[in-house]
């Protein structure tokens, strides 16, 4: 198979703190400029080796010319600039893009910054706005009306199908959100560090039948990046390098309801390239950092990347401990139902962690052994999906 | 005025495209398009999503279909349907073979299952929207 030839590398992230009702405003060039800036100082390079930017849209140009705005506001000049639009997976597809870039030798280090944070006001009223449903989107015309707004509808639409095709017990997918809490515990930037048990998840009240409170991800404010860069650049850096050895890519829709299937997702495409691409196993693999919405998003994506069988995600996470401690572990960090979303990057926090856990830096959570590590980023309603195999060497 | 729901936002705004849809459900009829290789689709397009044809005709379609899935809203998906919970989504899937998001009624929500036949219900929001719902088959 064609594809990376694992000769870019992770070598420095940021991240804010997930905050649910952050102390301060930023414009989104003024977080882009400051994310930039401390991803840079924890990779050991400077402004001026910046030459590629992978970004998420930027709210103060109404969304159009991102790049020319963020190059000139941070100064720099960029060989390879693009807006990344997939939605929780735009996280992982900024890192495999940049990868991409550099080993076609486009560029050879590039920024990857997402971040939701909260504007000042405009005193003179008014603003940009992004609005899903507009005239002419299919969405808001056949989907909206119906009351089928959001995302929680979606996943429960799909967590009711599959249980429906393979049986799922309340209980195993509440284990994804227990595990993932004990994991939080010992992540001081976590949202939620209370330890809860399957009785609190299954207590919580029903949002969309059947998924409970706990088993939705609370909308947080946050900004992450991620600094990749060649080979010979990241032999001076100042971690451990963490090679891009695998990615795949897969979209097919927006709209849940014209997903071809609720249970065979477009996730198992984009891990099968990645896992191919890298050589990897999945026995190979330290640290699963898997999108995690919903908890059902994690049991397809366990089945769909290729952790266990068709029909088994709910024995897989009964049978394994999925914390720091345990034989599989998975989103260390708490992943986004403990650690909070914070907009798109939530999705970067998957990638963040694995950086932390592949140069030793995850504290009380931190891996005895963390080599390999398997991300996956879900975005939309199922839709966007993005892999990725990273390797520490 | 709406018999299944108690708002009449949103509504859908229909395009040029789409118009015709919406002039079905009007009068009660609903309609599929159809390719000139026979592929049968919905939502309303101005291309075929598998062949890109854009030599279309408009179908009446049957009404009847199976439930895919469905969730029931515990909590308004949006604020626009706080009067409405607890109400069901659904995703349909029509006897013709595409699926389509909708909303069931005459249903109560225990009662709601994976698989159960269903058939169309015609809502006239406003004079100028009607909305396709779906009930049990044979109410
Ligand atoms: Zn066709």
């Amino acid at each position: 198979m064609r594809g990376l030839r694992g000769e870019a590398a992770i070598v420095g992230i940021a991240e804010f703190a997930p905050v649910r009702r952050p102390d301060r405003t930023w414009m989104g060039l003024e977080a882009y400029a400051e994310l930039a800036r401390l991803a840079l100082e924890d990779a050991g390079l400077g402004h001026d080796d910046v030459d590629g930017l992978m970004t998420g849209h930027l709210a103060d140009s109404g969304g159009l010319f991102a790049p020319g705005h963020l190059t000139e506001y941070l100064g720099i000049g960029s060989h390879f600039s693009e807006v990344v639009d997939l939605g929780g997976a735009t996280g992982a597809g900024a890192v495999l893009r940049a990868a991409m870039a550099i080993e076609l030798g486009l560029c050879e280090t590039a920024l990857c910054i997402v971040h939701t944070l909260p504007r000042p006001k405009n005193p003179t009223g008014g603003g940009p706005t992004f609005r899903m449903g507009a005239w002419g989107s299919p969405m808001g015309e056949f989907d909206y009306p119906f009351g089928a707004v959001g995302q929680n509808y979606a996943y429960a639409m799909i967590a009711n199908r599959y249980a429906y095709e393979y049986g799922l017990t309340d209980a195993q997918r509440a284990k994804v959100a227990v595990d993932q809490r004990t994991n939080a515990t010992a992540n001081p930037k976590a949202v939620f560090r209370d330890p809860i048990d399957i009785d609190d998840v299954l207590n919580s009240p029903v949002i969309v039948d059947p998924l409970h409170m706990l088993e939705i991800v609370m909308p947080c404010f946050g900004g992450a990046a991620v600094v990749v860069t060649s080979k010979e650049k990241a032999k001076r850096a100042r971690h451990r390098p963490a090679y891009i050895v695998g990615g795949g890519e897969y979209t097919t829709h927006l709209s849940v309801t014209y997903d071809p299937s609720f249970t065979e997702t477009p996730i198992r495409a984009a891990a099968d390239r990645a896992f191919a691409m890298a050589g990897v196993k999945r026995s190979e693999v330290d640290l699963a950092s898997l999108y995690d919405c919903y908890t059902i998003t994690v049991l397809l994506t366990l089945e769909d990347a290729g952790f266990c069988g068709k029909g088994e995600a709910g024995k897989f996470v009964e049978e394994h401990d999925l914390t720091y401690r345990g034989d599989f572990p998975m989103n260390t960090h708490g992943g986004q139902l403990s650690f909070g979303q914070a907009g798109m990057a939530g999705g970067m926090s998957h990638i963040t962690e694995a950086y932390l856990q592949l140069t030793g830096r995850a504290g009380d959570r931190q891996l005895r052994r963390c080599d390999t590590v398997f991300v996956h980023g879900n975005g939309g309603l199922m839709s966007e999906q993005v892999s990725l195999v990273l390797r520490g060497e | 005025m709406p018999k299944y729901r108690t708002t009449t936002e949103p509504l859908p705004v229909p395009t040029p495209v789409t118009q015709p849809f919406w002039d079905g459900t009007r009068e009660h009829r609903l309609l599929l398009q159809r390719c000139d290789a026979g592929h049968v689709f919905f939502y309303p397009r101005s291309h075929c999503p598998r062949c890109l044809s854009n030599r279309l005709e408009w179908v009446e379609a049957s009404g009847r279909g199976t439930l895919y899935s469905y969730t029931i809203a515990r909590r308004p998906t949006s604020p626009d349907f706080e009067q409405d919970v607890p109400f069901v989504i659904a995703v349909v899937e029509l006897e013709e073979g595409p699926r389509m998001t909708s909303r069931l009624v005459e249903v109560e929500p225990g009662e709601v299952r994976i698989g159960m036949r269903l058939e169309v219900v015609f809502d006239d929001v406003t004079d100028a929207v009607t909305l396709p719902y779906f009930r049990p088959a044979g109410t």
